[in-house]
């Protein structure tokens, strides 16, 4: 039953993406659809399901519910290696931006790695709140940085996530994403044992540190590419696992995908509600996302009082 | 049989096992007890393969715990630890299922559904099979992931204080539990024991740690003696006998 109002929800949202808009589809037709519709419906679903994706990861590496990419410093550090790369190779194509960015990112996510290792895992809130305080230190360089070198503007652009200005050929990099979906299927058992905590995982004789750290990659490059492609979107990575994880358990075998589609389908309902709140003007996705983003974050405060799992 | 030699553990500077040699015979409970910090724990992780030793050696009948890959290692040597942090959603039956994970790395055969079958049935689980983890008591939560330990079907089981937080029937009962296992099939219990009236009532054998080395070991009857208790856990102690059973005193 709700797994059919799930689909039928992004079923539902995918047509009303692909239908809305300033142009009537009776005038452009096919074209319309191909160049500009379609690649932002997908756009939307891809990011929202990566973030989502990312999002467990993270969680299960560090052992903690309360924790999201966007708390680790991530998108930051991700920034920083796309304002650097900007500044000294400023034609460079988007593989080898990207391809940089998520290098940073991977940089950064070990540092909050690093200080998560050493955070007593009593008090669950403490974590996202020394990574918000990290990912904050980051953010204030690139802002330095970008002002520094006249690149704020960019930085205004990939801080807050939006699709309009997606198009044919400027965001099929987001498809990796799926790559990675099913990538993360195959090792799915594993990432589920790291949430076991490293004693137990490895008495199952799991390489902990390999599938730590394959998780870290993933999760940087997940990062990496939607912040690249389309901005920053904080709360997905939150929100999506959450509310799976209270509907059908912790067992990625199984949860994995509904992870993904759910994640997919927030995004993309947050933007075709940016779509229509002004119509025809829009509001970024993010921000949209934001303000439904904290509201269940704080349910999940209130309704799970310091709930971590590891 | 379980061969340890010239153990020394450290944690920075501090070593926290000191030159423990020891031997530990296959075939029932053998129950590690001691004061705070004697290193009990430490020692059980050391023959699991997890706190890697800074000298000696460990050899699990002929394996090297150390130099073993980890699923070879998690074949001969199933841990469960210090009351295990996951307050998780995953179903008992898919907790339990996880200890069959050493045997087939991602894809479960019928075997090893049968496995998990009988460890929820062993350990009266079936009832909660479809429960998240979460949503059990301290006893049944405890119960679970013994049962996860079990279904990892190794020739040893080391449990690192499982009594914690049960209350005194749910002790007894996995106790009774443990001491049943350990008779009827091929496993081998090494256990971590606070409460030295359990190792009394269950245990085959005793091994006594005090600061980072073992102080005494031998048959259970032999070893509760007021003087040895005495010397490890630096209090009097009184040793009587209730129906052929020794209970211990502090004084």
């Amino acid at each position: 039953m709700a797994r059919a109002l799930v689909c039928s929800a992004l079923a539902g949202l995918v047509l009303v993406s692909l239908a809305l808009g300033a142009a009537s589809l009776s005038e452009g037709g096919g074209w319309l659809l191909m160049a500009s519709r379609f690649p932002r419906t997908a756009a939307a679903v891809l990011a929202g399901a990566g973030l989502a994706l990312a999002g467990v990861v993270v969680q299960q590496v560090v052992q903690n519910r309360m924790v999201e990419p966007s708390l680790t410093g991530t998108p930051e550090a991700a920034m920083l290696g796309l304002l650097a790369v900007t500044l000294i190779a400023p034609g460079s194509p988007v593989a080898v931006k990207m391809l940089f960015a998520a290098a940073c990112a991977m940089a950064g996510m070990a540092g909050f790695l690093a200080l998560a290792d050493r955070v007593p895992q009593q008090d669950p809130m403490l974590l996202p709140i020394i990574g918000l305080v990290y990912g904050g230190i980051l953010g204030a360089i690139a802002t330095w940085f970008a002002w520094y070198s006249d690149l704020l503007q960019y930085l205004g652009m990939w801080r807050l996530g939006e699709f309009s200005g997606v198009m044919q050929g400027r965001y099929e990099w987001l498809w990796v994403v799926a790559v990675l979906a099913v990538l993360l299927y195959v090792v799915a058992d594993r990432i589920t044992i790291l949430g076991f905590g490293e004693a137990q995982a490895r008495s199952l004789g799991l390489n902990y540190a390999q599938t730590r750290t394959f998780g870290l990659v993933v999760v940087s490059l997940l990062t990496a590419l939607v912040l690249v492609t389309v901005g920053a979107f904080p709360f997905v990575g939150l929100v999506a696992p959450n509310l799976i994880s209270r509907w059908r358990g912790d067992n990625l075998r199984t949860n994995l995908a509904w992870i993904a589609v759910f994640g997919g389908a927030l995004v993309l309902a947050a933007d075709v509600v940016g779509r229509l709140v002004r119509y025809p003007f829009e509001i970024p996705a993010a921000t949209v996302f934001a303000v439904l983003g904290a509201a269940v974050f704080l349910w999940l405060l209130y309704a799970a009082p310091g709930r971590s799992h590891g | 049989m379980i061969r340890i030699e010239r153990l020394t553990y450290k944690v920075g500077p501090a070593a926290i096992l000191h030159d423990v040699d020891l031997r530990l015979d296959a075939g029932g409970i053998t129950a590690l007890i001691g004061p705070n910090g004697a290193g009990k724990s430490s020692l059980l992780h050391c023959i699991a393969g997890l706190n890697r030793p800074a000298f000696g050696t460990v050899r699990i009948g002929d394996l090297d715990p150390f130099a073993a890959p980890g699923s070879l290692r998690a074949r001969a040597v199933a841990l469960l630890r210090q009351s295990p942090a996951v307050v998780s959603r995953l179903r008992v039956r898919e907790l339990v299922a996880f200890g069959r994970w050493p045997h087939h790395r991602g894809r479960a055969t019928p075997q090893d559904d049968a496995v998990v079958a009988r460890a929820l049935e062993i350990f009266t689980l079936e009832a909660l099979a479809d429960r998240p983890v979460e949503t059990l008591s301290g006893g049944q939560r405890q119960r679970a992931f013994i049962a996860m330990t079990w279904a990892q079907d190794t020739p040893w089981m080391l449990l690192d204080e499982p009594l914690n937080a049960l209350d005194p029937r749910h002790a007894r009962d996995l106790m009774v539990r443990l001491h049943d296992l350990s008779r009827a099939g091929d496993r081998s219990v090494i256990i971590v024991l606070h409460d030295i009236n359990a190792a009394a009532g269950w245990a085959d054998r005793i091994v006594a740690m005090k600061d980072g080395r073992v102080a005494a070991r031998d048959t259970t009857a032999a070893l509760l003696t007021p003087e040895t208790l005495g010397a490890v856990f630096d209090t009097p102690f009184e040793v009587l006998n209730t129906g052929g059973r020794p209970v211990v005193v502090a004084r």
